[in-house]
């Protein structure tokens, strides 16, 4: 892959620039994406795949290949969906040096704090720590 | 066009008007606030009360020799006369502050239920339960071998009234649940449940977290031994609540906290109790809340509870026809008697995406189980979207509610 997990934000950051930072427009948007991500297998989503939220679920699954991380993920709400998405098109494909060193700062430019932050509500601030976890699981059974 | 409710006598624009945060934007939209039975707004004379406070009055109370202590001291004793009377409680003294109904029932669990409660007795609840009245009563019971028994609920979500003779019997010590239901909006027969609960010795704890601002409440006519709200859900400040207790039955609880306010004497030997309702607020209490409440209570009072109740009533009339009408609504609670909250949800869409969407235009909903999860679980649902009014919502706002449900549906049909 020749773009950069920092291209890649960029580029989001400009997507979501053009939406004018109108909230419907955004959500709309968000879903869209969630549309793109590419299907989990159904038996993957289960227990040990669940990122725990407050009120949506996530599951997210991790595999590692030539030295890469390549992510799987899914979650019973549309707009989580999306903002998943977000995640794995920014993540998967990396590797894990890359995924502990990544600076999500995509998060604060594109206004989505009040999706993640504090509201427990949709388990994604958890899928970003438990893919850091995968991050440096990997990376330490490389040394 | 919205039809136009009669029946009751408020100037709904003019109460509007004494609350300065419904006049805001959210998401480039006038905001709707239905997130009522979380929290009410605060009307300007209950936010004036608080500065006035702070700028004037501010002293610790009960023991200061000065003018302000004696300011701060009197306005504070004040507000527990108007909540004895606004709840009809026989004497001031019934009354304690407490940090929200979650405390005061933690207060009756454990300092009551370690005196009173013995293995093999029993507590009842009710599947229509805020955690708060779970986890407490769960706490205590393991701690003192006691058991829970919960009492059941039909599909309207209303308690099955004839489960009640198996389940109140002599090993019954306290019955405990709530007037009114957070999650559904059921108005519990209170009066009866008390009066079968009393005929077998035990005590009974009314939840009136729901029940204060949206229904008259009697102690008294209802015999209640003790009831629990929060000043926070009856335009009142946060972090404030009330615990009543029949007096003889507060002299016999031993404190919950021990510190100041709370002795009458102490020694390195023995310390001696202050009398109720001291013996039960250790330490300074939340003074500048305390005093501000009672202007919610003045604000309840000059509207006048039934006419506050009539016009409830009405907006919960109406929304429940407009969204009946809706292909997919599924409406989570029916029981005939309810306080003005809507809980549904909607088939195909999960309740988070239409709390994010509805809140994209301006509409602030409640979404998930709203802390019943046992009650999430008797319906087998994860969670529903809750609307819920008080005396400044207006019908047209329910008219965009219902307009801004609508078009949120149909993102999800394309």
């Amino acid at each position: 892959m020749s773009e950069t997990i920092n291209d890649i934000q960029n580029e989001i950051i400009e997507e979501f620039s053009m939406l004018d930072a109108d909230m419907e427009m955004t959500i709309e948007y968000i879903m869209e994406l969630g549309q793109q991500l590419p299907e989990m297998a159904e038996a993957l989503k289960n227990e040990d795949h669940i990122v725990k939220g407050c009120q949506s679920k996530v599951w997210l699954n991790a595999e590692a290949k030539d030295g890469k991380i390549y992510l799987e993920a899914d979650s019973n709400t549309a707009i989580t969906k999306g903002l998943v998405s977000i995640l794995v098109r920014i993540l998967s494909g990396r590797t894990p040096q890359e995924i502990v060193d990544a600076d999500l700062y995509f998060v604060d430019k594109i206004g989505l704090n009040r999706f993640i932050g504090t509201q427990r509500s949709n388990g994604l601030g958890a899928m970003m720590k438990q893919i850091k976890i995968y991050g440096l699981a990997y990376s330490a059974k490389a040394e | 066009m919205a039809q136009t409710l009669e029946k009751h006598t408020l100037d709904i624009q003019k109460i509007r008007t004494q609350f300065p945060v419904l006049h805001q934007e959210v998401n480039g939209k006038p905001l709707i606030y239905f997130d009522n039975a979380a929290t009410n707004q605060k009307p300007k004379r209950v936010i004036d009360a608080l500065v006035k406070y702070y700028e004037h009055d501010n002293a610790n109370i009960h023991r200061g020799a000065h003018a302000l202590a004696a300011r701060a001291t009197e306005a504070f004793e004040n507000t527990r006369v108007s909540v004895q009377k606004f709840i009809n409680a026989n004497e001031p003294e019934e009354i304690i502050f407490t940090k929200g109904t979650s405390e005061s029932i933690n207060l009756v669990a454990s300092s009551w239920g370690r005196k009173f409660l013995n293995p093999g007795d029993e507590v009842l609840i009710s599947t229509l339960e805020h955690h708060s009245n779970i986890v407490p009563w769960q706490m205590i019971c393991e701690e003192r071998g006691a058991e829970l028994k919960v009492m059941p609920i039909n599909e309207a979500g209303e308690i099955i009234i004839e489960a009640l003779d198996e389940l109140i019997t002599e090993k019954t010590k306290m019955v405990a649940f709530n007037h009114a239901s957070n999650s559904l909006g059921t108005i519990n027969p209170v009066k009866h449940i008390i009066d079968k609960a009393h005929a077998v010795g035990a005590k009974v704890l009314v939840d009136g977290a729901q029940a204060s601002s949206h229904l008259t409440v009697d102690v008294q006519a209802l015999n209640a031994d003790f009831y629990a709200f929060s000043a926070h859900k009856m335009y009142g400040p946060t972090g404030l609540g009330v615990l009543y207790g029949k007096r003889d039955i507060l002299e016999k609880t031993p404190p919950y906290q021990g510190g100041g306010e709370m002795i009458k004497e102490v020694s390195f030997g023995k310390t001696t109790y202050n009398d109720i309702p001291y013996k039960f607020e250790a330490g300074t209490p939340d003074i500048a809340n305390v005093i501000a409440f009672n202007e919610a209570i003045l604000f309840i009072n000059e509207l006048g509870k039934e006419n506050i109740v009539a016009y409830e009533n009405e907006l919960l009339a109406y929304a429940t026809d407009k969204i009946t009408q809706i292909e997919g609504v599924k409406l989570i609670g029916t029981a005939k008697e309810k306080v003005s909250v809507l809980s549904f949800e909607v088939e195909g869409i999960h309740h988070f995406d239409l709390g994010m969407w509805l809140d994209a235009k301006g509409v602030a909903v409640r979404t998930g189980h709203h802390c019943t999860q046992p009650l999430m679980d008797h319906y087998c649902i994860e969670g529903t979207v809750r609307a819920s009014f008080s005396v400044y919502n207006t019908v047209e706002e329910i008219d965009a509610f219902i307009e801004a449900l609508k078009s949120t549906i149909s993102k999800f049909k394309k």
